[in-house]
């Protein structure tokens, strides 16, 4: 398809390689912010790829795995109540709650229901007025201005039996926290290419002032990885440490304004706590004052639900790119994608689940030596 | 989840207020919530998440890019072969 097979040219991948190979003269730690990259980067093969000393470890930035197990757990509570309809993004159905997932409640009788698009919550909530509807809202700033225009929509037509349950995580304050810590290893970051083109990369530049290491921009296909990693590594080899955009096509410096006009008359930002990682001051969004009667953690009264996260997940150190999955003593035994014990292993974009998916081979091997 | 892909407007109108338009993506085509890309009209490529059109594709630079990528592959295949060549002669 247009604009996407191009990006995906063999011939090319092995010319960014070579080159890589020429410029790289040490070893040089890089992270993908974005679990859409994380899958991107497995399914093709491009760590395998990477000349010997680069290494890529792979970031938090998949929401699935980082809505904080308290979240989850009112969400299953919510969904319990018999005069409610939960709606949410197929994924989180399978993330393990404390005691349980919506995939059971659903099971045992609730209705909870899958959607693409927060618009398809809403149409629901005015076909089905006897019904409480609330949408299960996680994502990063990607997702968050559609979310917010639901929002932004019931509030206009009056929409009394619809709410969310907000979950939203900001990546700036993830990459600041990732950076101010004494663990880190993280030396150049290629920088989440969606939700830059809904807020531009003008952000990223406080980070590289306070920490000066570069930050590229990068899509999602193959190639644009690649070119990514190429020109994080020339940064790094020349000594520089700036913000470049190499998803030009998508992505710009001021982001998509109209979107950000929405997301900031629905959403303010908030103290968040990421599952596996803790609190992030400022790193989350929940709905402004004018919109709390569309606030399912008030309506339902959930708010002081709270949760301790299981022990022999050690998604805390894999999110922060200090471990890979095939670290972890329960990967592909008693944690899989089928009865996944932490959330990284749900979803397509968690680090667990793409290494499950497209690198087993290496763990047999592994096991066969 | 927070996949976006690129799709081609086929169609587009007001529904209640707001301008929605069916995307194409290769066999499918959807629904999609174009008000945050008022400039792009039918014909044009969006990238599409969870509904909503994010970004209009700048298709210069799609293609702009993808030269720059691809002049980069076959300079590079040259080398290569003049590389052997010379291995081979010597
Ligand atoms: S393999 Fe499973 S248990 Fe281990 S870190 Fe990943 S999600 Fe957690």
């Amino acid at each position: 398809m247009k604009y996407l097979d191009e990006y995906r040219d063999e011939k090319i991948a092995r010319g960014i390689v070579a080159e890589l190979g020429r410029r790289a003269t040490r070893p040089w730690v890089l992270m993908e912010i974005c679990g859409g990259q994380t899958h991107t980067l497995m399914r093709y093969g491009i760590d395998e790829m990477l000349p010997a000393g680069i290494e890529l470890v792979h970031g938090p930035g998949c929401p699935v795995c980082v809505t904080s197990l308290e979240t989850i757990d009112k969400a299953i509570e919510i969904a319990s109540r018999p005069d409610v309809t939960l709606i949410s993004y197929g994924d989180m159905l399978r993330v393990p709650g404390s005691r349980t997932d919506l995939f059971h409640v659903k099971a045992q009788g609730g209705d909870v229901r899958v959607v693409y698009s927060p618009t398809e919550a809403l149409k629901f909530a005015r076909a089905h007025p006897a019904r409480k509807v609330v949408f299960f809202a996680i994502g990063f700033e990607t997702t968050a201005p559609a979310n917010a225009m639901a929002v932004w929509q019931a509030k206009r037509e009056g929409l009394g039996n619809f709410s969310m349950l907000a979950s939203h995580v900001l990546v700036p304050p993830a990459i600041r926290a990732l950076l101010g810590s004494r663990r880190n290893r993280v030396q150049g970051f290629i920088g989440p290419g969606h939700v830059c083109t809904v807020m531009g990369y003008r952000e990223y530049e406080e980070l590289i002032r306070e920490f000066r290491v570069p930050i590229v921009v990068g899509g999602f296909e193959p190639l644009d990885l690649l070119e990514a990693i190429l020109m994080l590594v020339k940064q790094l080899e020349e000594g520089r440490a700036e913000v470049e955009n190499q998803y030009v096509r998508a992505a710009s410096y001021e982001g998509n304004l109209l979107a950000q006009k929405v997301l900031r008359e629905v959403f303010e930002v908030c103290d968040r706590k990421w599952r596996g990682i803790g609190g992030i001051r400022e790193s989350g969004l929940n709905l402004r004052e004018e919109y709390s009667a569309f606030d399912a953690d008030r309506i339902f009264g959930t708010e002081g639900v709270a949760a301790d996260e299981p022990a022999e997940c050690i998604s805390a150190e894999v999110l922060q790119g200090l471990k890979k999955p095939m670290d972890c003593s329960a990967f592909g035994t008693r944690c899989t994608p089928e009865n996944p014990l932490g959330a990284p292993m749900v979803s397509s974009e968690g680090a667990c689940a793409a290494y499950y998916r497209y690198r087993r081979h290496a763990l047999t091997a592994k096991a066969n030596r | 989840m927070c996949l976006a892909i690129p799709g081609k407007i086929v169609s587009s109108e007001l529904q209640n207020g707001i301008r929605v338009g069916r995307v194409q993506f290769g066999g499918i085509t959807r629904e999609t919530c174009l008000d945050f890309v008022p400039e792009a009209s039918i014909g044009d490529y969006v990238i599409v998440h969870v509904g909503f059109a994010i970004s209009l594709v700048d298709r210069e630079e799609a293609e702009r890019s993808y030269e720059a990528l691809e002049a980069m592959g076959l300079l590079n295949g040259e080398l290569e072969s003049e590389l052997e060549e010379s291995q081979a002669e010597q």
